[in-house]
């Protein structure tokens, strides 16, 4: 193959520019930024702030509140990640399977990806209602006196299924083209070797959609870190109360509600390490794992 | 980007009225959504009507909390409106930025026509003032928590509106459940049953004189009464006297104005909404108190929110505030909004205005909420002054939404609250210097 190479060196950095700039505006301006005033204590109308150090930090390792955010936050998590892969999972490989009317199925799938976040939790409100959601009077069917907004658990599992439902389309769509793009021949040869659907599932097919998978999870785990702000700020109204909150969520509290920069801040470069390290764990020893063909 | 922002409010005050030259134009901004920002638009339109030399203009900014940083943001960058507003428990953070407001008594007394504050009811004159009395924020939507009743509910139970919490629990609650109906409910915990808990019977809410003296606040939250408050309201809840919805404010009202919930703590300025919402005669009386804590029950301070004329503007723009500052002040206005919304007339012309216009005879429940910061006052109702209080009352709200759902008990709660807003009085304070 041969090699393109620029004439002349200024013209590559230029072709960056535009790219760069905007890495550097709205990415790491604002984490120096970040970094610089979580190590102070400012005045919310900023006519002073005081360096304190490294007390910001400290505030939240000894915090039980933060770690129990935290610890809910893993729990989330894991539960948005899992299920909505684990259902969208499910419905490609039941749509796949669909020859008559596939085109109108999947569309049927996909529709609810064009749901913003605080629309999906405006949603959920109506859904989980104290007296007149569809949700809260099945759930109460089977005994369980469901209440959004006052029980923890409750807004949590609002808070879950609202989130994995909102994420399902999007991983939907990848799952359904990478399981269309394993060839026709490979499936049948498995066919001819193992009778059993779901053996041939896990040793023919899962395999092939792995780098599918890998890039889902990756997009799920910042998914229910990050972009189910919307959801829960919707599901509690702004309030957040005894309802259970994320570590991103804390962030927008201390600093935008309560005009805690300094804190916020603090909190803010905690999740930028903690992603940082998930990104680093999930490239070194979870990619090695997987065939790309 | 100044010259940009004034060329953008002049756009936007242009489109709304009828430009004229020479008009200095000033901005406000409020938290005030749906019916009561109709209100507040209207008030603006008929200012702006009523004179030729100045324009405001007002703009909704979200709720408080939401206006409160959108305006720290501002004037950080040096954007900030003419006018804000700011509410009760974002309060202590704005009068501590010296230098970020210009006080309105100053304001009025240089650019307007002077000011006095006993002018002001009695109830709203200390709450938006510094240590020395001074006026520092102009009160505008003052409300208080009164109790709300449902005529025909209480009626069919046979018992009238307590007076009393034992009274409550000992006849009313009973009367009301056998009757059908969840005897009560309340829309805000840390407000009613925090703040104003403590003024009614005239506990010391916070050291230093409520934290309007110099030097570091300490909060006096874990603390005997409140503390077997909470616990009578966990009984409460048990035996069905009480429900609790949540923190949020609409999710307690509605079952109220669905005619389930027969009792409703709310604020005073909730009558004006409950007028269009409820379909069933209500009314209202004052917040009940323990008879055995205190057999003197004491006025409540104001809640609500005031107004901030922002520094950093010039002295024509001030004379349009001072302007406007006065004109919303004046009785008609105030009996206006008072008639409109339900928050209390903040002076006492304009109480005088309403009563010899004969409206409390028409709607006593509208007297309920002046009547009760009109009650005789004692050391500690003039109100609190903490810094992060928004950051506090969160962490009440947490504490009693745990303590209400069985996850902690009483005192686990209450020993949270007080080390945790302790902390955090101890940050803010650290941020003043």
């Amino acid at each position: 193959m041969k090699r393109a190479g620029f004439r002349n060196p200024w013209l590559p950095i230029l072709l960056l520019v535009p790219q760069l700039s905007i890495i550097i505006v709205f990415f790491y301006w604002p984490a120096a930024w970040a970094i610089q005033s979580s190590f102070y204590l400012q005045d919310p109308f900023g006519f002073g702030s005081t360096y304190v150090g490294a007390e910001n930090y400290t505030r939240l390792a000894t915090s039980v509140e933060y770690r129990k955010v935290a610890w809910f936050t893993m729990i989330y998590t894991i539960l948005v990640t899992f299920l909505s892969l684990g259902l969208a999972l499910l419905l490609a490989v039941k749509a796949d399977k669909v020859i008559r009317g596939a085109k109108t199925y999947r569309t049927l799938l996909m529709w609810v990806y064009a749901v913003a976040p605080p629309v999906a939790g405006f949603l959920g409100l109506m859904f989980f209602d104290q007296s007149v959601g569809p949700l809260t009077e099945f759930f109460q069917w089977f005994g369980w006196d469901f209440q959004l907004g006052v029980g923890y658990t409750d807004t949590a599992t609002a808070m879950v299924m609202v989130a994995v439902w909102k994420q399902i389309p999007v991983n939907f769509i990848f799952f359904l083209s990478g399981l269309q793009s394993i060839p026709r021949s490979v499936r049948e040869a498995a066919m001819i070797d193992n009778g059993s659907g779901t053996q041939r599932f896990w040793d023919i097919t899962f395999p092939l959609l792995a780098p599918t998978a890998f890039f889902l999870l990756i997009i799920n785990i910042t998914y229910s870190l990050f972009d189910t702000f919307g959801v829960i700020d919707t599901l509690v109204k702004g309030e957040p109360g005894n309802n259970p909150v994320t570590l991103v969520y804390k962030v927008f509290i201390d600093g935008f509600r309560g005009n805690d920069l300094g804190g916020s801040s603090a909190q803010s470069v905690v999740l930028m390490v903690l992603v940082l390290l998930l990104t680093i764990f999930q490239f070194r020893l979870l990619e090695r794992r997987i065939h790309y063909t | 980007m100044k010259i940009m922002s004034v060329m953008s409010a002049t756009l936007v005050a242009g489109a709304f009225s009828v430009p004229a030259y020479a008009q200095t134009e000033i901005s406000w901004w409020h938290a005030m959504g749906g019916q009561l920002g109709e209100t507040v638009n209207q008030i603006a339109t008929d200012f702006n009507a009523s004179q030729s030399d100045y324009v405001i203009t007002p703009v909704f900014k979200g709720t408080y909390e939401e206006t409160l940083t959108a305006g720290i943001a501002a004037f950080r960058a040096g954007e900030q409106p003419n006018v804000m507003q700011v509410f009760d428990a974002g309060a202590a953070t704005v009068i501590a930025a010296q230098g970020a407001t210009i006080p309105v008594e100053t304001l009025l007394t240089e650019f307007g026509s002077g000011f006095d504050s006993l002018d002001y009811i009695s109830g709203v004159r200390n709450f938006y003032a510094d240590n020395d009395g001074t006026m520092i924020g102009m009160p505008f939507n003052s409300s208080t928590p009164i109790m709300y009743f449902n005529v025909e509910a209480l009626a069919a139970a046979g018992v009238s509106a307590p007076s009393t919490w034992e009274e409550f629990q000992d006849v009313t609650a009973p009367a009301l459940l056998e009757a059908g109906f969840i005897p009560l409910a309340q829309s805000h915990l840390p407000w009613i049953f925090t703040e104003n808990f403590y003024s009614r019977h005239n506990i010391q809410f916070a050291t230093n004189d409520n934290g309007y003296g110099d030097g570091t606040t300490e909060i006096l939250i874990d603390q005997p009464e409140i503390k077997a408050h909470f616990t009578a309201v966990v009984d409460w809840i048990d035996q069905g006297y009480f429900q609790w919805y949540g923190t949020g404010w609409g999710d307690n009202q509605t079952p109220f104005e669905q005619g389930e919930v027969a009792m409703w703590l709310g604020s005073s300025g909730s009558f004006g909404g409950l007028q269009n919402t409820a379909e069933f005669e209500f009314s209202a009386t004052l917040l009940p108190y323990w008879e055995g804590i205190t057999t003197e029950p004491t006025q409540t301070f104001i809640g609500g929110a005031a107004l901030f004329a922002m520094s950093g503007k010039s002295d024509a723009e001030n004379a349009a505030t001072a302007a406007f500052f006065e004109y919303l002040t004046s009785p008609e206005v105030q009996y206006s909004w008072h008639r409109e919304t339900g928050y209390v007339p903040v002076t006492e012309a304009a109480y005088a205005l309403a009563t010899s216009d004969g409206y409390y005879e028409e709607k006593p429940a509208a007297q309920v909420g002046i009547q009760q910061l009109s009650l005789d006052a004692g050391e500690f109702t003039r109100g609190y002054r903490m810094g992060f209080y928004v950051q506090v009352r969160d962490v009440m709200n947490r504490e009693y939404g745990r303590i209400l759902t069985g996850e902690v008990t009483v005192d686990e709660g209450f020993a949270a609250i007080q080390a945790e807003a302790n902390e955090l009085l101890d940050r803010f304070a650290r941020t003043q210097n």
